[in-house]
């Protein structure tokens, strides 16, 4: 391989033999070595250094040669874009070609070719093309529009290709149709906001009959484009779902799936009681089954869609169960994904032959899979209380198999069968208490633990059973140690009398031998809390548990909501929004389902509702032990009764202790959070333990970011914004960047000068042109040395207001002019507003309240900041920095209004008012200014917003 | 879209490289090289993400096909490509196998810049492709020639062209079924479907226009309420009740989906028809009742009956009987009353063929299986005993009722079409667990 430069030499004898047979007179000759060009390059060989002698080839009648060529220049174009410009001629004359196939291939070959130079001379072949006679060539015009918009898309807009494009929605030819469909598409993906496709009422008529024409591609790429539609009405929703419906009994599954996304997004908007709800819904089931007897990797494409159907709508497949069982010979991926959606689908009618597979499963080979399985059992117990006791059941006959990874599954679900029915099947306990010996994963190790220290009290020896875990205590992995301390704790309030050692030596190894935090907080709260008050102890450590709710592994309504409208994509493969894997702008829009239109009672009843309204509780999983034991500490018993004393007790227990003991707490309370994503740090604070959310609210952590972030309390001035405002390719080498700034009261013009020419440069100096605030340099360019090349020197300009007004254009405008001993210079640059504000812009309550009533209406400006995650006092002593001053503040109906005075340089002063919504990231400033000088056309809202927008960045 | 196109052999060298997209790198080839097809571990997913690229992979013998993005593509379209890709270089060039890709690359390459274009796929029917995707160059056409082409390929019958001609209009119907079945060792049917093909073979003239008829309970009931009543009742016990089909795209989708009516204009030569699936009154052929008995730890008696369960007068063929044995089996002792039995111990199975067997009859097999003890504490799986056999009708009782032809421009009628039926059931995954 010519990656090596040993083999280099091989190579390049090679590539001369290639070059001669290139250049042979024969035909036969050349196609051999063109062929064998397009072998090397195959393989990862670099045979760029034939670019000439292939090129050469490309003028021939023989299409096949060509093909090649115009694939070995796909390949090697960008790495000789000077040489590629050979074959621009061929290109275009190829365009004029009498052969439709030729124009073709001509025009989709270049829009591969990403050399800035060759689009330009794309263009005018691709308008031509675009309008060609030849459906062919106007399919593949098409799609050349989205390559050319890749490459570069303010050239697509500036030619007016986007409109063509848009015409062909209208083509008489189907494949034109659905491909312009799908570059319009992909075009639209990259401006989020444009309303590129537009799709109304005629064009989605359009697609529609399209639709019934095209080829099975096409129709993929139509009915994905229609899936962003949102119909105006239950009417067209209804209509549209007529017309796609058909499409389910496509041979092509991706067919399938695009209209079942269709239907799925738009069945949103019927009203539930139509008939044709019911209808649709029926039709839907029969070709999502159909899709399972697909080939494998389309299976698993399908149960990754249908695992999210199922949750948003379980009543389409509830009586399909059996299709969803394991066959034997099943890939291991459609095996563990039927597994889930089984899980999904079990109910009471169907729980008999649920368990009888699942069992079944249980036995098998693939350890993922028979974990898998063990746990579908516990799952069934507790989504299904009826089959409770016969899935504890068949979950002791497996544990008497005795294989390893069976058992400690087992007894991990068995955990959290006893959590849901407590007194219940504590009977089993002695089978499990057998198998303490095999446990060796942490996880089941924890729940035996757990399990032992809940039901110490029928255990009769539960302190030998506890005492053998604690020999290699410090061997333990975190999640079992805490388990520990908490089962031994919870042992001796419940047989105070045997275990006093026991529970003293777990302490100590908690407080004193180990390094872990949680672990040594904890045990000082046990501790503190055995110690002071044993009575409260026992109220709170053995505290009635919250139950756990049966739903588990439920994907998050918005996210569920955003992956509807992606089915068939692969973020319904990997269940994640596109912006989770997709680079880039791409598909970072969030799509939404639209809201039911029609009725405006409960749009959303029946399951889908139970899991849009309320968020469903997950079982804890076990790294929460933490979060466990705070819930018991901090949520009131739910039991009702006399407030509990025991909570507040334990608090001044833990602040002697620990000194600033309650703030520890806080802390303890965050690493919770932090540690197991813990949805238990939520019932911590008092919230219902069934209103969890599943992971943390993305703005929670935003907010916190910018809360830190203020911390620092930078003024503007000191934010740097260094621009290139004058180009080297433009002034002869020299580059100048900078910026603006206000420092100690004085404005500064800091300037990098970079010489990148050859000769020396000297004899600077500077001019500004007349400007809205009358910035003049308030002495001369400070360069004394000369500037050699690729040198840079850093100067910095102080300005005064002083120099001659004219109202600019933006306002902010400064036209400069720079000399050097070659040349003089222009450029134009803006400045933020923020550096004419003076540091005595204070203004007097009194005055202000006067000022501020007198000012005219007109020559108030109001306008809304966004996406600002500040809070008031934040914001207010950001603005500070920037001698934005804060006279007054007020708080009503939760609103907090900042009133503030800044004053410009040329005297001018402007009051603001600054409405903060807790919680709404939207500021409303309404601005008020005055003129104590006359100024032509200062407008406000041309002023504040920059400022406001700088300080808020 | 799909940014790129890979195939490689089994050791991981890449045969065809086709990039679409500015954003795959030439890194990608080695990223799926050595974290799928070098992978420790056996692939746990079709679909891999490796550093935000996404991988979609198909395996056809020994050769992978790996579809590369950085975008959220339609996954199930890039599969349903990617298997549209091996049934094109099949139609071409037959096995797909190391050595037939290496000598085709050229020819691949062509079909790869044709049916996709910047990633999205386009007309990737075999017929219209072979019009002018030919390894002989297309210099000798004639202009109109050149526009038939453009048209067919666009066209609305892009799977057809015009001006066939055949001496004998012929057309041939397989319906080939597959009945899968999973039974517990008491008999109890835990789960049942067939899923069938039609498979059309035609050689006619022109652009024939052409309707199917099936004894579809819906489309017979709906006919029976017109018509006269004892007909009715007779044909609607034939009738069988179809759960889901799915046809070719030549077949007008939305005429079915309005009056059930399949109607179409065939593509030349052979294609699929129509899939399909039921799963109620399947006629399952073959009943297998297992008896499995462990005698102490180191011996397992086994007693299969199967019993035929059609017509006297049909005869399954290639039967095949399908019984695992333990893992730590040391020899087997096996007595047949027909057909031959043997223990293979690389498959872990005892392997008893049939050739023939007529309908009602029964037959049994008795084995002892010597075991070596061992310490595992693990317990058999027991696998299911599966079975293959091929028999001549069809499992879900779907008959075809007719297959009209219309061809207008030319004069030939739908008398003159010589048409050929035939059913093939043939067991799909048939399973009884023992």
């Amino acid at each position: 391989m010519c990656d090596f430069p040993f083999f280099s030499l091989v190579c390049t004898g090679e590539i001369f033999e290639l070059k001669a047979e290139l250049n042979s007179d024969k035909k036969e000759k050349k196609k051999e070595a063109v062929k064998k060009v397009i072998a090397s390059m195959t393989v990862g060989k670099d045979v760029s250094a034939l670019f000439p002698d292939v090129v050469n080839c490309m003028q021939t009648d023989n299409l096949e040669l060509k093909k090649l060529v115009y694939l070995y220049l796909m390949n090697y174009a960008k790495s000789q874009p000077d040489m590629a410009i050979m074959a621009v001629n061929t290109f275009v004359k190829d365009c004029e070609d009498p052969n439709p196939l030729i124009r073709a291939l001509a025009v989709r070959t270049m829009g591969c070719i990403r050399v800035d130079k060759i689009t330009e001379y794309l263009c005018e072949p691709l308008r031509k093309c675009l309008k060609d006679e030849d459906p062919y060539v106007r399919k593949t015009a098409a799609v050349c529009v989205a390559k050319l918009h890749d490459i570069n898309a303010q050239l697509v807009e500036d030619q007016g290709f986007l409109d063509t494009l848009k015409d062909l929605i209208s083509d008489s030819n189907p494949m034109v149709v659905a491909n312009a469909v799908a570059a319009l598409s992909e075009i639209a993906e990259s401006h989020p906001n444009s309303n590129l496709l537009d799709l109304n009422p005629q064009t989605i008529n359009k697609l529609l009959t399209a639709l019934n024409e095209c080829t099975e591609w096409g129709q993929i790429f139509i009915l994905d484009c229609l899936a962003n539609y949102t119909p105006r009405d239950d009417r067209e929703s209804q209509s549209i779902c007529e017309r796609v419906t058909p499409r389910l009994s496509h041979a092509n599954s991706a067919v399938v799936l695009s209209a079942v996304k269709v239907l799925m997004k738009f069945m949103e908007m019927l009203p539930k009681d139509l008939d044709y709800y019911g209808t649709l819904l029926k039709k839907l089931a029969p070709p999502l089954v159909t899709l399972l007897s697909a080939e494998p990797e389309l299976q698993y494409v399908a149960l990754r869609n249908i695992n999210l159907i199922v949750q948003r709508r379980p009543e389409i497949l509830k009586h399909e169960m059996k299709v969803f069982f394991v066959k034997y010979n099943d890939p291991i991926y459609v095996k563990l994904e039927k597994l889930d959606i089984m899980i999904r689908l079990a109910s009471q009618a169907n729980i008999a032959q649920v368990l009888a597979e699942l069992k079944e499963y249980a036995t098998e080979v693939d350890v993922d899979f028979v974990r898998k399985a063990v746990r579908a059992i516990g799952r069934c117990a507790i989504k299904v209380e009826q089959s409770a006791e016969r899935c504890v059941s068949t979950l002791l006959d497996l544990i008497q198999t005795k294989v390893n990874y069976v058992v400690q599954e087992a007894i991990v679900v068995i955990k959290d069968i006893f959590r849901k029915y407590p007194n219940k099947y504590e009977s089993v306990i002695a089978t499990l208490c057998e198998n303490l010996d095999s446990l060796d994963e942490p996880e089941a190790r924890a729940a035996m633990i757990w399990i032992v220290g809940e039901y110490a009290e029928r255990i009769d020896n539960a302190d030998e059973l506890l005492e053998s875990f604690l020999e290699g205590f410090h061997d333990e992995s975190t999640q079992v140690q805490l388990q520990l301390l908490t089962a031994i704790v919870k042992l001796f309030l419940k047989k105070p009398t045997e275990t006093q050692e026991l529970v003293q030596q777990v302490l100590s190894l908690a407080t004193q031998d180990s390094d872990n935090p949680d672990l040594r907080d904890r045990g000082y709260i046990y501790w503190r809390l055995l110690s002071t008050d044993p009575v409260a102890a026992k109220e709170v450590v053995l505290a009635e548990k919250p139950l756990i709710s049966e739903e588990t592994d439920l994907i998050e309504p918005t996210l569920l909501e955003e992956l509807i409208c992606h089915i068939g994509t692969l973020a319904s493969v990997y269940h994640k929004p596109p912006s989770a894997f997709v680079e880039g702008s791409r598909g970072v829009q969030h799509k939404r389902l639209p809201g039911s239109a029609g009725s405006a009672d409960s749009p959303d009843t029946g399951s889908a509702a139970g899991v849009s309204e309320a968020p469903p509780a997950v079982i804890p999983s076990q790294g929460d032990l933490l979060g466990d034991l705070l819930n018991l500490d901090l949520t009131p018993p739910t039991t009702s009764g006399p407030p509990p004393a025991p909570s507040s007790g334990m608090q001044m227990g833990a602040m002697d202790l620990l000194g600033g003991g309650l703030d520890s707490l806080v802390g303890l309370l965050h690493l919770g959070g932090d540690l197991g994503g813990s949805p238990a740090m939520g019932a911590g604070f008092g919230a219902p333990p069934t209103a969890m959310p599943a992971s943390f609210p993305p703005p929670v952590s935003g907010g916190l970011d910018d809360l830190f972030d203020l911390g620092g309390s930078v003024g503007i001035t000191d934010l740097v914004y260094v621009q290139i405002w004058l180009p080297a390719m433009k002034a002869k080498g020299l580059e100048i960047s900078g910026t603006f700034a206000r420092r100690a009261g004085v404005i500064q013009m800091e300037m990098t000068l970079t010489n990148k020419a050859m000769s020396i440069m000297t004899d600077f100096a500077i001019q500004f042109n007349r400007n809205s605030f009358g910035l003049a340099p308030a002495g001369p360019l400070q360069v004394l040395t000369p500037v050699g090349p690729n040198q840079s020197i850093e100067v910095a300009l102080p300005l005064s207001t002083v120099g001659p007004v004219m109202k600019m254009e933006p306002l902010t405008n400064l036209q400069v002019a720079v000399k050097n001993n070659i040349d003089v210079f222009y450029f134009s640059s803006q400045y933020p507003i923020s550096m004419l504000f003076v540091e005595d812009g204070k203004m007097e309550r009194q005055v202000f309240l006067a000022t501020w009533k007198d000012i005219p209406n007109d020559n108030e400006a109001q306008f809304q900041i966004k996406d600002c995650h500040l809070n008031s006092d934040a914001a207010s002593s950001k603005l500070q920095g920037s001698n934005v001053f804060t006279i007054a503040k007020r708080t009503v109906e939760g609103q907090d209004m900042l009133y503030q005075s800044m004053k410009l340089t040329n005297g001018i002063w402007v009051l603001a008012e600054l409405r903060v919504q807790a919680g709404n990231p939207n500021y409303t400033v309404s601005t008020v200014h005055v003129r104590y000088i006359g100024l032509t056309g200062l407008v406000s809202s041309d002023l504040l917003p920059h400022a406001d927008r700088r300080a808020a960045a | 879209m799909i940014g790129g196109l890979f195939i490689y052999n089994h050791k991981g060298e890449v045969l065809i490289s086709r990039v679409y997209r500015d954003d795959i790198g030439r890194n990608a080839v080695d990223a799926f090289r050595v974290n799928v097809i070098h992978a420790r571990q056996q692939v746990r997913s079709p679909v891999t993400n490796i550093a935000r690229t996404s991988f979609f992979h198909v395996k056809r013998s020994n050769i992978w096909l790996a579809a590369v993005t950085k975008q959220n593509v339609n996954a199930a379209m890039v599969f349903e490509f990617l298997y549209k890709m091996c049934d094109v270089m099949t139609a071409y060039f037959g096995k797909i196998s190391e050595e037939n890709i290496k000598n085709n690359f050229v020819l691949i390459y062509e079909l790869l810049d044709e049916i996709l274009d910047f990633g999205y796929p386009q007309n990737s029917e075999t017929g219209a492709l072979k019009t002018f995707i030919t390894q002989q160059g297309i210099k000798g056409q004639t202009k109109e020639e050149q526009s038939q082409i453009t048209s067919q390929v666009t066209g609305q019958i892009g799977w057809r062209r015009e001006g066939i001609k055949y001496r004998r209009n012929e057309l041939f119907l397989d319906v080939l079924e597959s009945v899968n079945l999973l039974m517990s060792p008491q008999g109890q049917v835990l789960s049942a479907h067939v899923s069938g093909r039609v498979v059309m073979k035609s050689y006619l003239s022109g652009m024939p226009e052409c309707k199917f008829g099936m004894n579809d309970k819906i489309v017979i009931d709906k006919q029976g309420k017109g018509g006269a009543s004892d007909e009715a009742g007779k044909s609607g016990k034939q009738s069988i009740a179809i759960d889901d089909c799915t046809f070719h795209q030549c077949v007008r989708l939305s005429k079915f989906d309005s009056e059930r009516s399949i109607s179409f204009i065939p593509p030349d030569g052979e294609y699929e028809l129509m899939r399909y699936r039921t799963t109620k009154d399947i006629i399952l052929p073959f009943r297998v009742i297992p008896l499995v008995r462990e005698v102490g730890r180191t011996k397992l008696e086994v007693k299969v009956v199967i019993k035929s369960n059609f017509k006297p007068s049909l005869l399954a063929q290639k039967i095949e009987v399908r019984i695992p044995t333990p893992l730590n089996t040391s020899g087997v002792q096996v007595i047949c009353m027909k057909g031959k039995a043997k223990y293979k111990a690389s498959e872990n199975a005892i392997v008893w063929k049939i050739k023939r067997m007529a309908g009602m009859k029964e037959s049994q097999i008795s084995a002892e299986i010597e075991l070596l003890p061992t310490n595992d504490k693990k317990k058999w799986a027991r696998p299911p005993i599966s079975m293959n056999f091929e028999v001549p009708f069809a499992p879900s009782g779907l008959k075809v009722r007719y297959l009209k032809v219309f061809e207008s421009k030319l004069n030939y009628s739908d008398h003159d079409v010589i048409k050929w039926v035939r059913y093939i059931g043939r067991s799909g995954i048939y399973e009884t667990r023992c």
